[in-house]
């Protein structure tokens, strides 16, 4: 395995407390309000999806010593590099050294409200009927896989049920790696805390996750 | 749960960081905008958004409707993205959304283990509990534990349901209506929808007597 994420935190024992933070509470440094900005302008040009902007984000080796906007920016910045839009000469003197390399397109003021409205939907024609209805027993793939994936750790190789067929989406896993939308049956399946969890399982509780059809099986 | 390294050691993180995240991130803009990448105006508008168009007082509305129109609940809890429309909000990180409405026999609560998936259009960018460590470990198998941070404890006969944003849909709770709000406005119902609620973790404020 080369592929490693440090985003995977479900069910890893943790003892702290959950800060509650009021509603106005927005950001808190100066820099954050731009790092948000940059991240979704670069986003707009269409140099990369957002299924590789996320595993760009997981992989970086501060991932778990980081304030969450300083991972967009890592992120970012790994994003830029990578495809030569902006080298790390040129972030360190604080100015451009080298030509700009076309991008599709850029967002302008006026066209913020517009794009923001529109967003980026996933949701693609079914090319194939559902392998899977409401109610179906299924489990999921127990197999690690060697790149970006959408499948929690703690819900690998469990058997849960089908409550929702989400239509057919952009499957994650591919769009990451460049390989192409290669759209998916989605489903809403539900896990019991017992199934998750066994002994450790809070009384009364259940998962529900996303998952792409490839990730699971049906359930003998 | 009175200690909290993770989060302290964040929290000071960030004093020291400041300068340095400062200057990193000047850099990157400046070096953006002198490519032509982006249009430095825009970085403005998207600011201006998320800190006054877009956030939980939409999805407040969204949820007075809910409660106060019956039509409108089966709407939303059958085809949320298109009854969430019908308000105006829409689009980034919303393009998707389903709704799951509280009951006295099942409480939901929206988690992002992987990452910090939210709908934006509805309730604005995710506070910071929500991205971090002990919220996305904890959610999915302490999910009543959780809520005591939050101060809410729910009866023991209720099921809570955990639902952890894995791919592009969006997920918004409909918390249950509170008792003696019969009458009230849409304006008066969604004073009481706090975003807490709205995301599992809380519940709506009581009317005032």
């Amino acid at each position: 395995m080369t592929y490693r994420s440090h985003a995977d935190l479900g069910g890893r024992p943790r003892t702290e407390a959950v800060i509650p933070e009021a509603e106005g509470e927005l950001f808190h440094a100066a820099w954050e309000p731009r790092a948000l900005a940059v991240t979704l302008a670069m986003g707009a040009t269409g140099s990369w999806n957002i299924d590789m902007s996320r595993a760009a984000r997981e992989t970086l080796p501060d991932y778990a010593q980081s304030t969450y906007y300083r991972i967009w920016i890592g992120a970012l910045e790994k994003l830029l590099a990578d495809r030569g839009l902006v080298l790390p000469d040129e972030l360190q003197a604080g100015r451009a050294l080298h030509p700009p390399q076309p991008v599709a397109r850029v967002l302008q003021a006026a066209a913020v409200p517009a794009a923001l409205a529109k967003g980026s939907p996933t949701e693609r024609p079914a090319g194939a009927a559902a392998r899977f209805q409401v109610g179906d027993r299924v489990r999921t793939r127990a197999e690690r896989v060697d790149h970006h994936t959408r499948l929690p750790g703690y819900a690998h190789g469990k058997q849960g049920v089908v409550e929702s067929v989400q239509g057919v989406h952009v499957f994650a896993d591919a769009h990451a790696q460049g390989l192409g939308e290669q759209p998916q049956w989605l489903y809403r399946v539900a896990f019991s805390g017992q199934e998750l969890w066994g002994d450790e399982a809070a009384p009364g509780s259940s998962v529900a996750l996303d998952a792409w059809e490839s990730y699971l099986e049906p359930a003998a | 749960m009175s200690h909290d390294d993770h989060q302290h050691h964040d929290h000071d993180h960030q004093h020291s960081e400041l300068d340095e995240m400062t200057l990193r991130v000047r850099a990157l803009e400046t070096v953006l905008a002198q490519k032509g990448y982006i249009d430095p105006a825009a970085l403005d508008v998207l600011i201006d958004t998320y800190q006054t168009k877009i956030g939980p007082r939409n999805g407040a509305r969204v949820v007075a409707r809910a409660w106060a129109d019956p039509a409108y609940r089966d709407w939303l809890l059958r085809d949320g993205t298109a009854a969430i429309a019908s308000l105006g909000y829409s689009g980034r990180q919303g393009e998707h959304m389903v709704v799951l409405a509280n009951t006295p026999q099942r409480h939901h609560m929206v988690v992002c283990t992987l990452c910090s998936c939210y709908p934006w259009p509805v309730l604005g960018l995710p506070p910071t509990w929500y991205k971090s460590a002990p919220y996305r470990s904890r959610a999915v198998k302490d999910p009543r534990g959780v809520l005591a941070d939050f101060g809410v404890t729910l009866p023991e006969g209720t099921e809570i349901r955990v639902v952890d944003s894995t791919a592009e849909v969006r997920y918004l709770v409909l918390p249950m209506r509170p008792a003696g709000t019969a009458g009230f406005s849409e304006e008066q119902l969604a004073a009481l929808v706090t975003r807490d609620s709205m995301i599992g973790t809380g519940l709506p404020l009581e009317p005032a007597p």
